[in-house]
C-alpha cells in the first residue's frame, strides 16, 4: 500500500496536472466544465463528497419517447375533453368533433406508450390487480382505464353518428376525468427521488396542466375553422400563461435542483418549448384577429411542439439530476445543517 | 386525488389504516403490514469498520440467489470493480483510500524522531540482534538486484498516514420503503420479517420503484425486464437459516438478528470505537426518526455517508405524496376553470 495512490482518476504521478492523491481528492466533489455560452450558475460551486463521482441513485429506466411522450399525450387527451365538452354545449360540431378525435386518438396513443415501456408488456394488466393510492401510477392505471373507454365511446359516437346521447354523456364523464389526466402525471414523476422531479412537486401539476391546455388547444386550432375555434385561441393564451408563469416559479422554488433545467439538453429543449409555446399562443391571437387559417396552423404546430418539448425537457433534466450525485448529496447536507442549527 | 382514503390492503402488501404509514417512527412493520403474529423485525447491522473487503458477501449472494453475471471491468476504483447495487448486484463491498489515520490505529509508518532504517542497517552487527540472517540472506549472499542490507522507505515521499475503508452495502429494507409504496402492481411486498421483496411472477416492469429509491437500490434486469434486489435472504429465513452474506462473512462485519437486538450491539459497538479513539464512528440507517423511519439493514461507517455512495439524508418520497395529490387536485381545478373561462361569454 506503500505507493499506490488510486484513484478513478488513475495512478497518481502517470498523469501530469491531475491531483490523484488519496484522500486529497480523491472521490471528493467533481468539478464539472461549465459547458454553453454564458451560462451562469444558479448556486456558487458546492463542495461535497461522493463515491468515486458516481451516483446514489438509480436512474429511471423509463424510454423517453415512450413515458415523456406519454406525459405529453396524456396532457393532449386532457385538454381536449374539456374543449370537447365545452364545444358540444355551446354547438360548436368542428370543434367538437376535433377534440373528441384529438382526445380519443391521444390516450389511445399513451396507453400503447405505456405498455411498450413495461419490461413485461404481457402483465400490463397486473396494474389493475390492486388499488393503491400511494401508487400515483396504479391510481394512474385505474384512471385511464375510465377515462380512455369514455374518450373512445365518445368520439365512435361522433364518428358513427349513432347513439348520440351516450356520446354526449360520454363526453362529458370524460371532460370531468380529463384534468386529473392531465395533472397526475406530475405526481407520477414527482413522487421519486430523482431532485428535479421530487422537489417541483408543488408547482408541476399546474406546469403540465397549462401545457396539456396549449397542446389541445394547438391540436384545435390547427384542425377547425377559425370561425369555431375562438375557445381554442383563449385555451392557448391562458394554457401559454399558466405553463410559462409557474415554471418559473417552481425553478426560483427549487434552488440548487434547478439547476438541470438550465444546463446541456434540457435547457435547449425548455427554452425552444418556451419559443414555441409563447409564439404560438402569440400566433392564435393574432390567426383570430386575422381570420388567418394558416396562421392558425402554424399556432397549433408550435403549441403542440413546444408543449412536447417541455415534456421530453423536463423528463431529461430529472434523469440528468438523478445521474450527478451533486443534486442528491448537497440539498441532504444542507438541510442536516439546518436542522443541526 | 384520494389521498384521505385508508391505504390499500391487498394480501401482504397492504398498510395497516392506521400508524405511521408513509412516514415516521413504525415500531412495528410487519404488523401494521397486516401479519396478526408476526416474528421479531430482522434485518443486517453492517459494521464497516472490521470489514476486510473480501467480497464473499457479494460471491455468496450471487451463488445463493443465482444472481447473473453482470460484466467484468477493471474501474480503477481501488479494489471496487462492482461499482453499485443493481438488478445484478445484492451486495456491493466499495473501497475508499484516503490520506487519513484510522482513530488510534498506529499505521507502522510515521517513525517520529526515530530512524529505523539506520536501526535497520545495524541488525546482525551486535550479538543483541537477531539480525536479518534470521530472515533473509546475508548482504553478501543476497542475489543481485536485490536492496541487499537496505530496506526500501515505505512511504517514498515522506507520506505517512493512510486508511482504507470498506463497507458492503445492501438494500436497505426501509421501515418506509418506497419502492414498496410506489409499486403499481403489488408484486414488492413487506415480509412477516419486515423486510421488503419483490414477487417476480407479479412484477410487469414497470421500473416505478427504480427512481422511488432514495439508495439506488433496486433495479431492472437488463433482457428480463423485470426489478431485482436483495430479499434478505427470504428463502433461507423461512426456515430459520441466516442470509448467505452474512454467513459468508468472515470477520462478522455483515451481522444478522432481530432489528431490536442489532441495534443495541450496534450502540455498544460505537460506544468501544469512541473510547478506543475512533471519533469517526457513527451508526447510519439505524434512527427510527430519520426520513425513512429506520433501515432493517444498518451501518457502522468511519466517514460520512456520501463518501461511501449514500445519502447523507434520504427521505421516504410518499411522506410528501399527500400533499401532492393536494396540488395536482388543485391544478385539476384550475385546469378545469381554465377550460370553462374559454368558453364563457364568447360569440362565436
Amino acid at each position: 500500500m506503500s505507493g499506490s495512490d488510486v484513484t478513478r482518476g488513475g495512478v497518481g504521478g502517470s498523469q501530469p496536472g491531475r491531483d490523484a492523491l488519496t484522500g486529497a481528492r480523491g472521490g471528493r466533489g467533481r468539478h464539472r466544465r461549465r459547458r454553453g455560452r454564458g451560462e451562469q450558475p444558479m448556486v456558487p460551486e458546492a463542495r461535497f463528497s461522493s463515491y468515486y463521482g458516481k451516483p446514489v441513485l438509480n436512474k429511471p429506466t423509463w424510454k423517453p419517447l415512450d413515458i415523456a411522450g406519454y406525459l405529453w399525450l396524456g396532457g393532449l387527451a386532457g385538454g381536449s375533453s374539456l374543449l370537447a365538452a365545452g364545444a358540444q354545449a355551446t354547438g360548436r360540431p368542428a370543434l367538437a368533433r376535433a377534440a373528441k378525435l384529438g382526445a380519443a386518438g391521444a390516450i389511445s396513443a399513451s396507453l400503447a406508450a405505456l405498455v411498450h415501456d413495461l419490461g413485461r408488456p404481457a402483465r400490463f394488466l397486473n396494474m389493475l390487480r390492486v388499488f393503491k393510492p400511494t401508487s400515483p401510477m396504479n391510481m394512474g392505471s385505474w384512471l385511464l382505464a375510465g377515462y380512455a373507454p369514455l374518450t373512445v365511446a365518445a368520439a365512435a359516437a361522433e364518428v358513427t353518428g349513432r347513439y348520440r346521447m351516450l356520446g354526449a354523456g360520454a363526453t362529458a364523464a370524460a371532460a370531468v376525468l380529463g384534468p386529473a389526466v392531465a395533472t397526475y402525471t406530475a405526481v407520477l414523476i414527482s413522487d421519486t427521488a430523482v431532485p428535479s422531479w421530487h422537489e417541483g412537486y408543488r408547482e408541476m401539476p399546474f406546469v403540465f396542466a397549462g401545457s396539456g391546455a396549449s397542446a389541445a388547444a394547438g391540436l384545435a386550432l390547427a384542425c377547425v375553422p377559425t370561425g369555431q375555434a375562438g375557445p381554442a385561441r383563449r385555451m392557448a393564451v391562458l394554457g401559454a400563461a399558466l405553463e410559462m408563469g409557474t415554471f418559473q416559479l417552481m425553478k426560483r422554488r427549487m434552488g440548487l435542483v434547478a439547476e438541470p433545467f438550465e444546463q446541456g439538453g434540457p435547457h435547449k429543449l425548455l427554452r425552444a418549448a418556451e419559443l414555441l409555446t409563447a409564439g404560438g399562443a402569440a400566433l392564435s391571437a393574432l390567426a383570430g384577429r386575422r381570420g388567418s387559417r394558416p396562421l392558425a396552423v402554424a399556432a397549433g404546430a408550435a403549441l403542440l411542439s413546444g408543449s412536447a418539448a417541455l415534456r421530453f425537457g423536463v423528463f431529461h433534466a430529472g434523469v440528468a439530476s438523478a445521474e450527478d450525485p451533486k443534486y442528491t448529496v448537497v440539498p441532504q447536507r444542507e438541510r442536516l445543517r439546518t436542522r443541526a442549527g | 386525488m384520494t389521498e384521505g382514503s385508508t391505504a390499500a390492503v391487498h394480501g401482504a402488501g397492504g398498510a395497516a389504516p392506521s400508524g405511521n404509514l408513509l412516514f415516521g417512527p413504525q415500531p412495528n412493520v410487519a404488523e401494521a403490514a397486516g401479519y396478526p403474529d408476526a416474528p421479531p423485525r430482522m434485518g443486517f447491522f453492517t459494521d464497516t469498520s472490521v470489514c476486510i473487503g473480501c467480497k464473499a458477501c457479494e460471491v455468496a449472494c450471487k451463488e445463493w440467489n443465482a444472481v447473473p453475471e453482470d460484466g467484468l471491468e477493471l474501474t480503477g476504483m481501488s479494489y471496487d470493480n462492482t461499482q453499485g447495487l443493481g438488478a445484478d448486484t445484492w451486495r456491493h463491498v466499495a473501497f475508499i483510500e484516503q490520506r487519513k489515520p484510522l482513530g488510534g490505529q498506529e499505521p507502522g509508518v510515521h517513525h517520529g524522531g526515530f530512524d529505523v532504517f539506520e536501526a535497520a542497517r545495524q541488525l546482525g552487527a551486535s550479538p543483541s540482534s537477531p539480525g536479518p540472517g534470521a530472515t533473509a540472506p546475508p548482504p553478501e549472499s543476497a542475489p543481485a538486484g536485490a536492496p541487499a542490507g537496505e530496506i526500501s522507505p515505505v512511504s517514498p515521499d515522506g507520506r505517512t498516514e493512510l486508511r482504507w475503508l470498506m463497507s458492503s452495502d445492501v438494500c436497505k429494507h426501509c421501515t418506509h420503503a418506497a419502492c414498496l409504496d410506489v409499486c403499481p402492481t403489488g408484486a414488492l411486498f413487506r415480509t412477516e420479517f419486515g423486510t421488503v421483496v419483490v414477487q417476480e411472477d407479479v412484477c410487469n416492469g414497470c421500473g416505478y420503484c427504480v427512481p422511488a429509491c432514495p439508495y439506488g437500490v433496486i433495479d431492472q434486469r437488463e433482457g428480463d425486464g423485470r426489478v431485482w434486489k436483495c430479499t434478505l435472504c427470504y428463502d433461507r429465513l423461512g426456515v430459520g437459516m441466516e442470509p448467505a452474506c452474512a454467513k459468508a462473512c468472515p470477520t462478522d462485519s455483515i451481522q444478522f438478528g432481530p432489528l431490536e437486538e442489532l441495534r443495541e450491539r450496534a450502540a455498544a459497538r460505537v460506544a468501544q470505537l469512541h473510547a478506543a479513539g475512533v471519533t469517526d464512528a457513527r451508526l447510519y440507517g439505524e434512527s427510527p426518526d430519520d426520513g425513512v423511519g429506520g433501515d432493517g439493514a444498518f451501518f457502522l461507517l468511519l466517514d460520512e455517508p456520501e463518501v461511501y455512495g449514500l445519502p447523507p439524508d434520504p427521505v421516504v418520497t410518499t411522506r410528501d405524496l399527500p400533499a401532492m395529490w393536494r396540488h395536482a387536485a388543485m391544478a385539476a381545478a384550475s385546469l378545469a376553470a381554465l377550460g370553462i373561462a374559454s368558453f364563457v361569454r364568447r360569440p362565436r
